[in-house]
């Protein structure tokens, strides 16, 4: 039985004993309106459902009921106790036809001609016998047959045998309507009267089996407030803190009892705290349900042919993430027909069905969710999207023509992107893809894309699979404790108060650090708080190592400045009351393992009040447009070295052997070269300082120690002294001047600062002309 | 007896106030709490109240009156509202005393500010006015707060 039908099958249970209820009550204050018009709504689910999944005697039976209880409703008739009897009778009908559902799995089986017989029977019982028993007598009778009129019309229809199961109503419904003249003196209470007789029969005989079958479905599942899943959840986070502390005591203790009782203790709660997740996962199937429709729809509307493919429908995510996934995916399965899968002609000129193809597919990996939108259609045409990017000013056409590949595919992620020629009710309002990326980071996710041309596009989710416990590092600040969600983070770096006073910078005030070549800006977590210590921390930091957290928000990483990194956690994430929405800062807020509460930090929240993505939109496509530049050029490692006297240079790293530290003792001399024995070989020393003019070459900094750049070249070393080697840039070098002759080759702009490009071969051949015995001077390649 | 309304009572800067008392969730002593950076001054910290967190609001800020004196320990009335538990931060906890309806008195129209917004009524007891707090009121924190901080 699939899941539709159980599902069905135990609402209409719980909403069959609930008619019973209040027929009952209906029928000892016939005028409770509620409880009439709960009655009615009850009867017409059940018939719409019923319907809806093919069960045409079900449906059959409860449109009878709820013609009836329409005119209840209407108060063309009131409640009797032979209406009453009707009623119920329907509803033990109804009853037995689920338990045969149930049993069987389908309303085909041999059961069920007889029910509708008997049904009809029943119905036509209405009819024939009036004519004999009762003259119409009372006022309310002529009204009165519409619905035993109805009743009439369908049933004999929906006996004939099943398939038709749509039809009888649509046919019942017109005919019920003109009718009330043709056999106009039934008389309504005869015709109730024998409604309920001829019941009994088949609904006790084998009401018993399907009644205890029935609450075997029902049995096995219950509802449950998703509130009190919640509390469940958060007594469950409360016990895996208190085990934390009572594991804690273990390692104190000797005592091999309290040992194996903690042990189980642990165990349990482990188990218990899994089970309790799992009561909050749900299918994925739930959203994935309406998407055929939306495709179907959608088609229809664009002309096109699409089928739907789903696989993995059972894979469980939270509740949570079920929900922020919706809208995502509704709006990617929206731009796959729209946009991805083509008109059949196009299709059949193109050797493909002219049915499109769209496949859904999730499946569980690596403790995260992924899912796969995958469409047949003309996939992702790269210049058009460059094209539009370009029309709409979202990148330079110097950019367009430099992208690579990949980049330009991401360009549709970009706000205010649109490929659609003109703005349909569909798509086209360049609200889009970006609110699809957005709304899936927001939950912790990333979002790729893969298309080839003419054979279709595959979309990738990845989504975690719950929000209520995440991994997170645990800093302090200003003497408290705070939690940065491990999905923001990408680096610590530790600076040590030497390091961290020279290679802070400033930019009008604003504190950089150089990661990696890449500027980037440091947040003063202290200070965006306003702890009141913040300025006396500043100075501090002076003194002390500087902890930065390397966070990411919005594409944008930054730097948070921390006092300290105390460790990672699995945090039950809380949220904050309403009194504190407005402060951005603050994600949540958990419980750590002591008791205290701690504030989860918002990383995008802290960014913007940080000023870090202020102006979000306009700085990330400039970052991006300055990402996608580099790429497009050669870019080349390059050694910063300072060759003495403050004066900075580079050679490209590929020159670059090895990076050696000598004392000044160990140097030899071999004539007049200086040497050092090095891996077992004499190395000859060439000190720049004395070989490049532009350096002057005076008394090294560090005497004790020398900075050796081991150069190498065909099997021979030479060993080039520096005065202190910098940093490794990746950097795109463009030589500015040509400084010919003295050692350096030319002049580069290396991280916005003049710096020379030292000529390693000239110089070599400058200090040691054997060194190139007979080759000549290779130029530096730039 | 619905003409009779209990209160759970406080002290606050010397003035007599109540709650009623069906919303009132529970009263503890001093918690240790944690502070929200960059929050309204208002907002004391959170609490966590058996696994649940709960934000403590001064009533001293909230209303306005003078910062408590140094070293002196406020008490948690944990209230109930709409949007879950909410603790108030009191001087000293009084009685749950039980009020005849008819010593209810409008705020007379000269007290203002806060105060009048926050205050439904005076209750005149023999030796003391009771001053009922609107809690809703008083948990929801001006706009203007919420949203600049």
């Amino acid at each position: 039985m699939d899941e539709i039908t159980k599902e069905f099958l135990v609402e209409s249970y719980e909403n069959i004993d609930r008619l019973d209820r209040d027929l009952v009550a209906l029928e000892k204050d016939p005028h409770a309106k509620d409880t009439l018009a709960s009655i009615f709504r009850t009867i017409h689910t059940l018939k719409g459902t019923s319907g809806f999944l093919g069960f045409g005697k079900l449906e059959a039976v409860a449109h009878v009921g709820e013609n009836l209880l329409s005119k209840l409703r209407d108060g063309v008739l009131t409640v009797n106790p032979e209406i009453t009897s009707a009623l119920l009778a329907t509803v033990d009908a109804v009853r037995w036809m689920l338990g045969q559902i149930e049993g069987t799995g389908s309303p085909g089986e041999k059961d069920f001609p007889e029910l509708i017989e008997l049904l009809t029977r029943l119905n036509d019982g209405k009819c024939v016998e009036p004519s004999a028993a009762a003259p119409a007598a009372l006022p309310s009778a002529t009204v009165a047959i519409q619905p035993a009129q109805t009743v009439i019309a369908p049933v004999p229809a929906i006996s004939s045998p099943p398939p038709a199961e749509f039809e009888p109503v649509v046919v019942a419904a017109p005919a019920s309507a003109p009718a009330p003249t043709p056999v106009p003196v039934a008389a309504p209470a005869a015709a109730m009267t024998s409604v309920p007789p001829p019941h009994p029969e088949p609904a006790p005989a084998s009401g018993e089996s399907t009644e205890s079958r029935g609450s075997a479905v029902s049995d096995s599942s219950i509802r449950v407030d998703v509130g009190l899943l919640d509390k469940l959840m958060n007594l469950v986070g409360e016990l895996v803190l208190a085990r934390n502390q009572v594991l804690q005591f273990t390692s104190q203790s000797a005592d091999s009892a309290f040992l194996a009782t903690s042990q189980r203790l642990n165990l349990i709660t482990t188990e218990l705290q899994g089970s309790v997740m799992k009561t909050r996962m749900q299918p994925i199937g739930n959203v994935w349900g309406k998407l055929p429709r939306v495709v179907r729809d959608l088609a229809a509307a664009c002309g096109k042919e699409v089928r739907i493919e789903m696989e993995g429908k059972e894979t469980e995510l939270d509740k949570t993430i079920i929900e922020a996934i919706k809208d995502p995916l509704t709006h990617i399965v929206r731009n796959s027909v729209d946009h991805g899968i083509e008109r059949p002609e196009t299709r059949l000129e193109r050797k493909k069905p002219a049915e499109g193809c769209l496949k859904m597919r999730a499946y569980h990996e690596g403790g995260q969710v992924n899912i796969e939108i995958t469409d047949d259609g003309g996939g992702i045409d790269l210049e058009r999207v460059k094209q539009k990017a370009v029309q709409k000013g979202l990148i330079t056409t110097e950019q367009a023509t430099r992208m690579s590949e990949h980049e330009a595919l991401h360009l549709i992620f970009l706000p205010g992107f649109s490929t659609a020629e003109k703005i349909t009710n569909v798509s086209g309002r360049g609200v889009g893809m970006d609110v699809v990326k957005t709304n899936i980071e927001k939950i912790g996710g990333t979002v790729d894309l893969q298309s080839r041309p003419g054979e279709g596009t595959t979309l990738k989710i990845k989504i975690p699979l719950t929000l209520a416990i995440i991994p997170a590092l645990v800093i302090t600040s200003g003497g408290d404790r705070f939690a940065i969600p491990q999905v923001n983070l990408l680096e610590l770096v530790r600076l040590e108060s030497e390091q961290a006073r020279k290679q802070i910078e400033f930019i009008h005030g604003a504190p950089v650090y150089r990661l990696r070549g890449q500027l980037l800006p440091l947040v003063h977590l202290n200070r965006e708080l306003k702890f009141a210590s913040a300025t006396a921390a500043a100075s501090a930091s002076d003194v002390e190592a500087v902890n930065i957290v390397v966070v990411q928000a919005d594409g944008h990483p930054f730097g948070l400045v921390v006092d300290k990194i105390n460790d990672t956690e699995e945090i039950v994430v809380k949220p904050l009351g309403k009194q504190l929405k407005g402060v951005t800062s603050f994600a949540g807020a958990t419980i750590m393992g002591d008791g205290r509460v701690a504030l989860i930090l918002d990383v995008l929240g802290l960014a913007q009040g940080a000023s870090v993505v202020t102006t979000v939109r306009d700085r990330s496509l400039l970052d991006a447009a300055a990402q996608l530049r580099k790429p497009a050029d050669t870019r080349q490692a390059l050694l910063l070295f300072d060759a003495g006297q403050g004066s900075r240079m580079a050679i490209p790293l590929s020159m670059v052997a090895r990076l050696e530290e000598f004392a000044l003792t160990s140097v030899e001399h071999a004539g007049a070269q200086e040497v050092v024995r090095y891996r077992g070989q004499i190395l000859p020393l060439i000190r720049i300082a004395k070989h490049v003019p532009a350096v002057s070459a005076a008394a090294d900094a560090r005497p004790e120690m020398m900075q050796v750049v081991v150069y190498s070249e065909e099997g021979r070393s030479v060993g080039l002294v520096v005065g202190r080697i910098c940093d490794i840039v990746q950097e795109v070098i463009t030589v500015k001047r040509h400084a010919h002759g003295n050692g350096i080759y030319g002049s580069v702009v290396i991280q916005d600062k003049v710096t020379d490009l030292l000529d390693v071969q000239a110089v070599i051949r400058a200090a040691d002309p054997s060194f190139y015995p007979s080759k000549p001077a290779v130029l530096l390649a730039a | 007896m619905p003409a009779n309304k209990q209160f759970a009572t406080f002290f606050l800067n010397g003035l007599f106030f109540g709650v009623e008392v069906l919303k009132v969730q529970e009263v503890i002593r001093y918690q240790e709490m944690t502070r929200v950076p960059i929050a309204p001054a208002m907002i004391e910290g959170l609490i966590n109240l058996r696994g649940q967190i709960i934000m403590a609001i001064d009533l001293r800020r909230r209303l306005e009156m003078p910062v408590r004196a140094e070293g002196q320990l406020p008490m948690n009335v944990v209230v109930r509202t709409d949007d879950g538990a909410v603790s108030l931060l009191v001087d000293e906890i009084g009685d749950v005393v039980e009020i005849e309806e008819d010593t209810y008195e409008r705020l007379p129209e000269t007290i203002s500010g806060v105060a009048r917004e926050l205050i439904r009524g005076v209750y005149k007891l023999k030796e003391r006015l009771l001053l009922i707090l609107d809690t809703e009121k008083t948990v929801s924190l001006p706009a203007a707060l919420t949203k600049g901080a």
